[in-house]
């Protein structure tokens, strides 16, 4: 059984893939509540579905893009999971994952972008072929740099209609299409490292300054 | 084989990984990974590289803890980690990892609060807590003194500082003087060649106006400033500082605070031990000086080994196993990260 999750957006995403197809999906309820909420959706999937972690036999975790403090429950999550139960843990980019839902849901047929929210009103974009993939990106900028007629699955279009018109459905990742996805291996399977982006906001100290207040 | 609990405890409330393992009392493994280095060219905890590194550090620093320990994750009995308060997205890395660690070993979760855990860990180190005792913590996060009665239900604030931390006024001190990040063990070790009472720093909060409504409160901030204009003056006038007088004198305004009030509000509360933690407990002078102060006074004080004062996952680890021991009622897997989360709140 595959156990696959995302939380590179605003709200987490699990499922249960026994092989076949998915068997279970589920979405958390509120935006930005990762942390609290991924370990009781796998809990339930399980639960609910009669079975115990011994069942599990490989983990499927979103990389990202998206927004860094979500990501890193992700992963660390895969992890920690895949450490403790000694089964394999693999990483796909999560807009990977929105293109091939758009692709084999018939969203799309030529080619597309998929865009996401990177807020600071910024996207993480990327584009694809005709049969779904990758050929740039992904990357991080502002949509007006990126404005495009092309089709764009993902939250990116909702957000920013005036510089990507076309939108289309997904408008966001889905575990089950994530846990598809490492099935069937549609996408470039990853480590489950973290697609960041952007470097961290830290400023470099200069030399020292006077703590004083001006006299 | 004993039967006392065997806890792993998770620390990520700032810039150390801790994975620490206990059975009961006694300590089987302390792992650590750090990320000061990365920090120390910022001058500070810088928070998004400080979630980065956890991130990277988690699975390796819970394997080295297991494999110091000589034990399978498998026969752990429950998993304890900090849930604040610390910095929010620090605190998310171990909580998840550690809700992951009791979803695959079908183990109790005991999301717990960083201060309590500073007092648990002198358990491994010194047996079973006074109780009651008085607690002063003392790092770059906090300064607080603390009435314990039972460190598994609950922690009775009596003061704290109202503006620096003791670590922090530490690290600011050790900028002003040219010394590297973290500031605590170069002032320690500048310090020991200096003279003490070559600089008359104020101490904070202890006028007597002052004792009416912050009796057992701290203040570093002013005598932060204090040493600034010191510095500048001898620097205006051309005079070339002594590094380790300044630190000295400093270091002793600020142990002499501390001890000070720990002392008093141990005397109020008829207490009669006193317990140092935090990482600027791990301070030679504090330890001298508060040691020598008490007997004085007929007061015991127990100080852990300086690293088990500092961040690290053994304390945690330590809580946990008190509470397992104790019958405490585990965290739900919901459980949130709390960066303000109350030191009233024991077990979240
Ligand atoms: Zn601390």
């Amino acid at each position: 059984m595959l156990l696959s999750f995302d939380t590179a957006t605003s709200l987490v995403t699990a499922a249960l893939h026994d092989g076949q197809d998915v068997v279970d999906e589920r979405l958390s309820e509120r935006p930005m509540k990762h942390g609290e909420h991924l370990a009781p959706l796998i809990e339930a999937l399980l639960t609910d579905n009669g079975l115990v972690r011994q069942d599990l036999t490989a983990i499927a975790v979103g990389v990202g893009p998206g927004p860094f403090t979500g990501l890193r429950v992700g992963l660390v999550t895969a992890r920690t999971l895949a450490h403790v139960l000694e089964i394999p843990v693999y990483g796909v980019c999560t807009l990977d994952v929105v293109a091939i839902e758009a692709i084999d849901t018939g969203a799309v047929t030529g080619d597309f972008l998929v865009a996401t929210d990177a807020r600071r009103k910024e996207v993480y974009l990327a584009a694809y072929d005709d049969r779904g993939r990758r050929t740039d990106g992904p990357v991080v900028a502002r949509p007006a740099d990126l404005a495009s007629d092309l089709p764009v699955a993902g939250e990116g279009a909702l957000l920013y209609p005036e510089h990507f018109p076309r939108g289309v459905a997904p408008t966001r990742p889905s575990a089950g299409w994530l846990a598809r996805v490492v099935a069937e291996e549609r996408a470039e399977l990853l480590d489950p490292e973290p697609l960041y982006l952007r470097r961290p906001d830290a400023v470099v100290s200069g030399p020292r300054k006077p703590v004083l207040p001006p006299a | 084989m004993s039967d006392e609990p065997l806890v792993l405890g998770i620390e990520t409330s700032c810039d150390e990984t801790g994975v620490g393992i206990v059975r009961g009392h006694t300590l089987l493994a302390d792992a650590v990974a750090s990320s000061v280095e990365e920090h120390a060219r910022f001058g500070g905890v810088v928070p998004e590289v400080a979630s980065r590194a956890h991130l990277e550090a988690m699975v390796p620093t819970i394997e080295r803890a297991c494999e110091t320990a000589g034990v399978s994750l498998r026969d752990i009995d429950a998993i304890a980690v900090t849930s604040g308060p610390g910095l929010a997205g620090a605190l998310l890395v171990g909580v998840a990892s550690a809700k992951a660690l009791s979803i695959g070993l079908g183990k109790p979760l005991y999301g717990v609060n960083h201060l309590a855990a500073h007092v648990a860990v002198d358990q491994l180190e010194h047996g079973p807590l006074p109780e009651p005792c008085l607690a002063m913590l003392v790092s770059g996060g906090h300064s607080s003194l603390l009435k314990v009665e039972d460190v598994t239900v609950g922690v009775d604030p009596l003061g704290s500082t109202i503006d620096d931390a003791a670590g922090e006024a530490f690290d600011k001190v050790a900028r002003l003087l040219g010394l590297p990040f973290p500031g605590g063990p170069h002032i320690d070790r500048a310090a020991a060649s200096g003279n003490s009472v070559a600089i008359d720093f104020p101490r904070g909060l202890t006028a007597r106006k002052d004792l009416e409504r912050h009796r057992f409160d701290f203040s570093f901030s002013g005598l932060k400033t204090a040493v600034a204009r010191w510095v500048e003056a001898q620097q205006r006038d051309g005079i070339t500082i002594d590094v380790a007088d300044v630190a000295a004198s400093f270091q002793e305004a600020v142990c002499d605070v501390l001890t000070r009030k720990a002392l008093d509000a141990a005397q109020f509360h008829g207490i009669e031990d006193i317990l140092i933690g935090g990482g600027v407990a791990a301070n030679s002078r504090l330890r001298a000086m508060a040691t020598e102060r008490a007997e004085a006074r007929g007061i015991r004080v127990r100080v852990p080994r300086p690293g088990l004062c500092t961040d690290n996952g053994a304390m945690v680890a330590a809580l946990g196993a008190e509470l397992v021991k104790r019958g405490r009622a585990p965290s739900a897997l919901d459980l949130p990260a709390d960066s303000s989360q109350p030191i009233t709140t024991v077990v979240a």
